[in-house]
């Protein structure tokens, strides 16, 4: 789950991170009032749950108050990788002597926290990581121990000598860290983390991504999240225990399995093909979760034909085949579906299906071929 | 011979009580698994299928000498469930349980390092030993004995192969389901240097997908310390960056992680890499002929 970057400063503050003021605005008129409150020069930033804000033109400095309502209004409405900006932060523009990234993440390979910390910040860090990858200082956070004062300390002395900085920023990362683990975040970073021309070290953009499964300990988090269209479909789907993803293809999928339904897409892809889905229908299969299932595959217009493949383990391949055979009942279908079912209960699931006369094949890719050729 | 477990591996079910452990104990009995304990707090002193349940899994251990544990217990409490297999003393801890939050899997898999335990999961769907033992929630009936060790981060995938390969003529000595999380117990370089090492493995399947960069860990791996042919695949080819498919661990993140980043890494090692799953079958025979 992603927050914006307003929700972000507002955890940072509750964990004493320095921050600088804002006020979060909706409307141009509001964004007036703002600069007015903050009475000096401004930033007027995009709230959008995507990256490259900035060079989209979604962020904007503004040293009056008409620059920043002529700002709001470029931004407002504005589009960012297809999403629509409908609120900005107006931010206190702070003068800035050095920007450098800090963050934490989840490392697979060291099976812990990783922080990463860079004297290179401002700019995405991705970019730092492939330009310049001995730029980035990583250092793995010792579960048992927790983000140590040495530890802090000597992250600290990577990038700074002045020993009051090293003092804030032992602090900065320590809160940090504390922040990381009390909500089970996947992501938190400061970029830019700055030092003032005052000598003061302040966030002033931050981001943060938390685990899902983690979700269920973490209702202050969750009341954040604030999904788009697609997304709330997501949602929806999973609440009757299925996983959803829209693509932009055809070839509306129905599979059991993560890794399956992946492989399912791929096979298409290989042939020709374009999934409209990814929708894993998941271990237990009862036949609601099947009848589900296909009203989401045909709420999306796009579909022209569904592509069923089931390998039966826990799943049972005559749960399958009723779930279908309900639906089928059930709902006006005026698009042509094919079957491939193999596993545990297969005969009994392909009897089932055999006396609706409906298309079953014998392979993935046969399936896959059988698919695109029904609506070309 | 085989890796991790075989048919002297004695199982003690933590979750024995729940629906899905229930079931799956039965599963596993039919199919000749020496399931000798379940745990369910509380309702120590009465059976499931026969096996005797314990309040706790040291007492389980200390009853019935099991060495190896499953877990099916909700995932909000898999995390300890780990911690407590671990504590009390089994050598395997497979854990099946799906959405176990990431930091729960940090704390145990450095818990279970300090201790020499093996883990593996959470989210997989447990290994088998063909016609010796299976743990978890496999369908033993695919499965065949034979040369081919396998291991995946997907299981219904891993079905549809381990069919594939059995239709072929190609049995397995011991199928991992290593699980679809971001952060979990052995991983490709643990497995492939136990097949290497065991005698009755000739030829290995890995089967990989987008997310992390294990894979490309797995091939630098190869190039260096496997002798033994391996082939791969790799799923979701055609995954949109930034979605999780499915699994935790299965996302394409700045851009890295990608399928093909994967399939190159694996062929600039030699190890090749099946287009379809179909060719798996073909592409450890033309290896195993060389």
């Amino acid at each position: 789950m992603k927050i914006h970057e307003y929700q972000a400063r507002e955890l940072f503050r509750q964990y004493a991170i320095p921050v600088t003021d804002d006020i979060l605005c909706h409307t141009v008129s509001e964004v007036e009032q703002a600069a007015k409150q903050l009475n000096r020069m401004v930033v007027v930033k995009a709230q959008v749950l995507t990256g490259g804000r900035g060079k989209a033109g979604g962020v904007k400095l503004a040293r009056t108050v008409d620059e920043a309502v002529n700002a709001a209004s470029k931004i407002l409405g504005m589009d960012i990788k297809g999403y629509k900006v409908e609120k900005v932060l107006v931010a206190d523009a702070v003068d800035i002597q050095k920007e450098y990234y800090v963050g934490l993440t989840i490392d697979r390979n060291t099976k812990s926290v990783l922080f990463m910390a860079s004297a290179e910040g401002g700019v995405e860090i991705e970019e730092v990581a492939k330009v310049n990858p001995d730029a980035i200082h990583k250092i793995p956070v010792d579960p048992d121990l927790g983000m140590t004062d040495f530890l802090a300390r000597k992250i600290a002395f990577k990038l700074f000598t002045d020993p009051t900085l090293v003092k804030q920023a032992t602090g900065v990362f320590k809160k940090l860290y504390q922040l990381f683990v009390d909500t089970d975040s996947s992501l938190a970073e400061i970029n830019p983390l700055v030092v003032t021309n005052d000598g003061k070290l302040i966030a002033i953009d931050g981001k943060m991504n938390f685990d899902d499964n983690a979700l269920f300990r973490q209702s202050a988090i969750e009341a954040l999240n604030e999904p788009d269209e697609d997304e709330k479909k997501e949602l929806e789907a999973k609440a009757s225990g299925l996983t959803y993803i829209r693509l932009d293809g055809n070839i509306g999928c129905m599979v059991n399995g993560a890794g399956l339904a992946m492989a399912t897409m791929d096979v298409i892809k290989h042939f020709g093909g374009s999934p409209a889905n990814f929708l894993d229908i998941g271990g237990s299969s009862s036949p609601q979760k099947v009848i589900d299932a296909m009203n989401l595959l045909l709420s999306d217009k796009n579909v022209k034909v569904i592509m069923i493949n089931i390998f039966g383990g826990i799943t049972r391949c005559d749960d399958v085949a009723r779930g279908l055979i309900t639906a089928l009942d059930e709902m006006k279908v005026d698009i042509p579906i094919v079957i491939r079912l193999s596993g545990t209960n297969a005969e009994e699931g392909l009897r089932i299906i055999k006396e609706r006369n409906l298309p079953i094949v014998g392979s993935l890719s046969e399936a896959a071929q059988y698919a695109i050729k029904a609506i070309s | 011979m085989s890796i991790l477990i075989n048919k002297n591996t004695k199982l003690v079910v933590q979750g024995i009580t729940g629906r899905d452990g229930s079931f799956h104990t039965a599963k596993m009995i039919a199919y000749g698994t020496r399931v000798v304990a379940g745990v369910s707090p509380g309702k120590g002193g009465q059976t499931v299928h026969d096996v005797p349940v314990f309040n706790t899994v040291e007492d389980a251990v200390k009853a019935t000498g099991a060495n190896a544990s499953v877990i099916f217990v909700p995932a909000p409490l898999a995390g300890d469930a780990i911690l407590e297999a671990a504590d009390a003393g089994v050598e395997l801890v497979v854990c099946i349980s799906e959405g176990v939050p990431t930091l729960d899997m940090i704390k145990a898999t450095n818990y279970l390092k300090k201790k020499g335990v093996k883990l593996i999961g959470a989210n997989c769907p447990g290994l088998i030993t063909p016609e010796e033992s299976m743990i978890g929630i496999l369908p033993g009936n695919i499965f065949k004995k034979g040369k081919v060790g396998l291991m995946s981060r997907s299981g219904t995938l891993t079905y549809l192969m381990v069919n594939l390969l059995t239709e072929a003529g190609l049995g397995q000595s011991t199928c991992v389901g290593i699980g679809g999380d971001p952060v979990a117990g052995l991983y490709y370089q643990e497995l492939l240097q136990m097949f290497q090492d065991d005698p009755d493995t000739e030829a290995i399947v890995l089967i990989g997908e987008i997310g992390g960069d294990a894979e490309e860990r797995a091939a630098q791996y190869i190039k260096q310390h496997i002798t033994k042919p391996v082939v791969a695949f790799i799923a979701g080819q055609t995954a949109p960056p930034g979605k999780r498919m499915g699994h935790a661990g299965a996302i394409i993140s700045s851009g890295s992680g990608t399928a093909a980043e994967k399939i190159a890494a694996f062929e600039a090692v030699g190890v090749p890499v099946a287009k379809l799953p179909v060719e798996i079958p073909q592409l450890i025979k033309k290896l195993l002929n060389k």
